[in-house]
């Protein structure tokens, strides 16, 4: 109860820096996809279900914001939540590469599948060029924050089971 | 709470009906687009005050490490001062021979008076768009007074078009969006084209320009404003200035970019006309409602 509490909040204010701060804080025109760092580590800490639900959560945000048509973002998180939740298994609490290395992996999917429904079906067929200007930038800006975010993340997660475990 | 529920249905399957429901959920906001919009509205609502909040204390912050790297700055600042105030003086003479350009242009096509006449709003940009659509939020909306198709523009020219209102924000799309798509018109000849943003024209900052007729003439620097037979945009607003032309792979039309007239990197306050261009229309013939309604009856019959 606490931490799906604890995940929306951290939903919530990721959208909100993710939409205000960090656009003024554009590195070449690019914005961080907080969002994504969030679901990937839902889904290493917590594993598919979970992340996908949060997936769905931010995704719908997403789409009721920036897009027409409700369920592109949803389906990408969705997919992203649960391509990562594989990796759940491979949970380690002191391990910080794993994490970084499928968020960087989730966000070029994320963005090429974006890229191929919402630009390739209308045309637009320089898929290179979106992929040096978009997507790259855009991972590489999502690593770095993710190098903090995870963090926060994992210390909220351990923390608050380390409570609720003192408590029961 | 006292136990974890678990589910019993395998990820995988969840993965199939989630992505099921958001199919769905595609087609169903694509159909009935005018019923979902309440549901955005309210979420847009919800987010807006605290966006505004957030965005407050996001350009504090930027201002305060701007003033902190501004220490470093100013020691640089000082050596190339001396070379700037060079440049200044002559883009001062630049400036001065553009503002007279400027004027002229003005008195010929009295743009000016045009663009006064249209009763207006002025709004501020809450956020900016995502990194693959060229979309802004500003905060106005219903309470203001504003409707979708309502026409954005900022000091000379166009900014985009509202596509979404709610009672205290509203979403523009820009003119350099991948989706936007503007009828335009050369002011010297009259010729007609289109206007298409284009996401790989980010850096350079361009728009797409599609010449209608092959054999229009059309020179670099031509003022392209926006058509009269546009269906939501109000004729003559500016849009920019042709940078390039030449004719197409397909021989038939002429292509080539175009230089918008506002700096949309630098776009924080934006003027919304609250007129709609059906208005315009509508206010000689006021039984136009009527005959319209009953035209497409008569022609059944």
């Amino acid at each position: 109860m606490k931490r799906n509490l604890c995940f929306l909040a951290t939903v919530i204010g990721c959208y909100l820096l993710q939409s205000t701060v960090f656009q003024y804080l554009q590195l070449a025109h690019i914005a961080p996809n907080l969002l994504l760092i969030v679901v990937v580590a839902i889904a290493y800490i917590r594993g598919k279900n979970e992340a996908m639900f949060y997936g769905l959560l931010c995704g719908l945000l997403m789409d009721c914001q920036h897009s027409s048509i409700i369920g592109i973002y949803a389906f990408l998180y969705i997919l992203i939540g649960y391509l990562a939740g594989c990796c759940n298994k491979l949970y380690y609490h002191d391990d910080y590469t794993i994490p970084i290395a499928l968020v960087a992996i989730g966000d070029i999917i994320f963005n090429i599948l974006f890229y191929v429904i919402s630009f390739l079906l209308r045309n637009r067929t320089d898929f290179f060029y979106y992929f040096r200007r978009i997507i790259i930038p855009e991972t590489v800006y999502t690593v770095l924050i993710s190098i903090f975010l995870y963090k926060l993340i994992h210390y909220f997660v351990t923390n608050i089971e380390n409570i609720s475990r003192k408590e029961s | 709470m006292k136990h974890k529920f678990k589910l019993t249905i395998p990820p995988r399957y969840t993965l199939a009906i989630l992505s099921f429901v958001c199919i769905i959920l595609a087609v169903v906001s694509f159909k009935y687009k005018d019923s979902v919009a309440p549901v955005k509205t309210l979420v847009g609502s919800v987010m807006t005050p605290m966006q505004k909040g957030i965005n407050q204390v996001g350009s504090f912050v930027h201002s305060k490490t701007e003033l902190i790297t501004s220490i470093e700055k100013l020691t640089k600042e000082n050596e190339t001062l001396k070379n700037e105030l060079n440049d200044v003086t002559a883009n001062n003479k630049v400036l001065q021979q553009e503002q007279y350009e400027l004027n002229t242009l003005r008195e010929l096509y009295k743009l000016d008076q045009k663009y006064s006449s249209y009763p207006k709003v002025a709004a501020e940009v809450l956020e900016r768009s995502s990194n693959w659509y060229s979309e802004i939020k500003i905060d106005k909306g219903t309470r203001d007074g504003l409707a979708v198709d309502m026409n954005v523009i900022a000091g000379e020219g166009l900014v985009g078009i509202i596509t979404e209102v709610g009672y205290n924000y509203s979403k523009v799309r820009l003119i350099t969006d991948d989706n936007s798509n503007v009828s335009g018109m050369f002011l010297k000849t009259g010729d007609t084209c289109n206007v298409n943003g284009n996401l790989k024209l980010v850096d350079s900052g361009l728009l797409n320009l599609n010449v209608i007729k092959k054999d229009a003439n059309v020179e670099s620097g031509y003022e392209v404003v926006t058509s009269k037979i546009s269906e939501r945009f109000l004729p003559n607003i500016l849009i920019g200035y042709v940078e390039s032309v030449e004719t197409g792979a397909d021989k038939v039309t002429k292509t080539g970019y175009i230089r918008p007239a506002v700096d949309f990197s630098k776009l924080d306050t934006v003027l919304v006309i609250t007129q709609l261009k059906e208005k315009l229309l509508d206010e000689a013939p006021n039984a136009d409602k009527t005959s319209s309604t009953s035209t497409p009856d008569s022609k059944k019959n």
